[in-house]
């Protein structure tokens, strides 16, 4: 799910859509654009304290010809095709018919992408550490 | 007090229509798009999602835009905007031990695990105009890549906390849910999670300015800048349909820890004690700021005197909140008419009393 629903819209749209014989799906929850809450706690550690709204789309549908799988989703942005492509790769995944290909073809290009994308930003970050020399010590 | 007045809706509707030209301006030149405002104009995004509550750098992205630039106007859009969502829920605390950093420092560490990484920063350049950005069109060179930063980092506060040398932040396991000024209205006297609710969504101005002045004596605390780290952390939400938490997003957030000397007082050992600053996106000065401010509103509970401004959380949290304040010195503008009328009468009044007066002696004389 965080795989999903940390994925550029775009990206997990196009593949979502890339792939052949999806099963057919009913609304249990029509896509609605909300606010979840995030927290942080003082001083990092301790109390939980209230910080800013941040806008998350969520769904649900369920499988036509798989009685009881339901898929959910609640992703970050205000993106309906995005939360309908997450809340059926979700659905799809607890389908042993779909699972393997939704991972093949979906979830692991998506991992393999953010891993990417996370070692870059690392690797720019870490172009910027900085290598002290031993210096005298200025007075006062 | 202002009265309700009828007229003027012809004037309304054409001073729309000259905001709206006005802020297209000339139509020879391309039109401003709101993802190059997200893009390129990432710090303002940041201030008025933090400011704003709420974030959504699109959204935030649009209000700048709609406002002309104006971010305290483009805030009180982002906070309008954020009352008409409905609301699914309350987030786990964030985890910043977590975050993918892409800038971290520290101060008072030289060496530290995980190394002081500068990141993106402002802080060594020159602040001589570049006119080679007046030139359009051309891209920026790639940043140079080395070996990575680690995946994450202990948070400086961690090491020094290992010896007992700084006060622990632990949590409360009484302390409920947090308080939501959304949902609360501000009440007195306040506990540190309304406080640093209070001090997230703060003016930048306001509590730079109450941060440099607890600096220039108006309640020093002795400051040092413990950690700043700046990245992403992940989100995590337990919908009730589920009933265990899911990743949602992630979201970029600047976190500041100052460590502050204490004397000890009220059965309490010396050691450091702590301020601490957060906020949405790349806003470092805003932590600092808040990170001061928090610090010095905790006087009371150290026992410490409370005899300036940035100790008193009456003052500091009534008025740190641009969109009240702006409201309120906005009000100004709407019509005074008939209060300014009946002090006119009574200060004509008063003129000719003594005007009276002042005739009447001369004639005594």
């Amino acid at each position: 799910m965080g795989v999903l629903a940390r994925a550029p819209a775009d990206r997990l749209t196009a593949l979502m859509a890339a792939l052949g014989g999806k099963p057919a799906t009913d609304w249990l929850r029509r896509p609605e654009i909300g606010a979840v809450m995030t927290r942080g706690r003082a001083g990092g550690t301790g109390d939980a304290f209230t910080l800013g709204e941040m806008t998350v789309t969520r769904c649900a549908l369920r499988l036509k010809d798989h009685v009881g799988i339901v898929g959910h989703a609640y992703v970050q942005g205000r993106d309906v095709a995005k939360a309908e492509a997450a809340a059926l790769a979700d659905a799809m995944l607890q389908c042993e018919a779909y699972a393997g290909s939704v991972r093949a073809a979906v979830v692991e290009p998506l991992r393999a992408e953010e891993a990417a994308r996370r070692l870059r930003a690392r690797r720019k970050a870490g172009a910027t550490k900085v290598d002290f020399f031993t210096m005298v010590r200025a007075e006062g | 007090m202002y009265v309700a007045t009828k007229g003027g809706e012809a004037a309304i509707d054409n001073t729309h229509a000259l905001i709206a030209e006005e802020r297209r301006g000339d139509p020879a030149v391309p039109e401003l798009g709101v993802d190059q405002v997200r893009q390129q104009l990432g710090r303002a995004v940041d201030r008025v999602m933090t400011e704003g509550a709420l974030y959504d750098p699109a959204l935030a992205a649009l209000a700048i835009k709609q406002a002309q630039g104006d971010l305290v106007e483009a805030i009180f859009l982002l906070r309008a905007f954020r009352t008409t969502l409905p609301r699914f829920g309350a987030a786990e605390p964030i985890d910043t031990g977590a975050m993918t950093i892409r800038r971290r420092i520290s101060a008072t560490f030289k060496d530290l695990p995980g190394g002081q990484v500068l990141g993106p920063t402002y802080d060594y350049t020159h602040r001589l105009l570049d006119f080679a950005l007046a030139a359009t069109g051309g891209a920026a060179a790639e940043a140079p890549e080395a070996a990575p930063t680690d995946a994450s980092m202990p948070r400086v506060t961690d090491l020094l906390g290992a010896e007992g040398l700084l006060q622990p932040e632990l949590p409360n396991p009484d302390q409920g849910e947090p308080f939501d000024l959304g949902r609360e209205p501000m009440s007195f006297p306040a506990n540190r999670d309304q406080r640093l609710q209070n001090l997230f969504r703060g003016d930048e101005g306001f509590l730079l300015a109450l941060g440099y002045a607890t600096q220039r004596g108006y309640g020093r605390n002795h400051p040092f800048a413990g950690e700043i780290r700046m990245g992403l952390v992940e989100v995590e939400f337990t919908p009730e349909e589920l009933g265990f938490p899911i990743a949602i997003g992630e979201i970029e957030v600047t976190e500041c820890q100052m460590i502050n000397q204490f004397q000890g007082a009220k059965g309490l050992k010396p050691m450091f004690t702590r301020g601490y600053g957060l906020a949405f996106g790349q806003s470092e000065r805003k932590t600092m700021g808040m990170a001061l401010v928090d610090r010095a509103l905790r006087a009371g509970e150290l026992g410490e005197d409370r005899d300036h401004p940035p100790q008193d959380e009456e003052f500091v949290l009534s008025h740190s909140d641009n969109v009240e304040a702006s409201g309120f010195v906005s009000h100004l503008k709407l019509p005074h008419y008939v209060d300014f009328q009946s002090e006119l009468v009574m200060l004509r009044g008063m003129r000719a009393d003594a005007e009276r007066i002042h005739a009447r002696q001369e004639a005594a004389e």
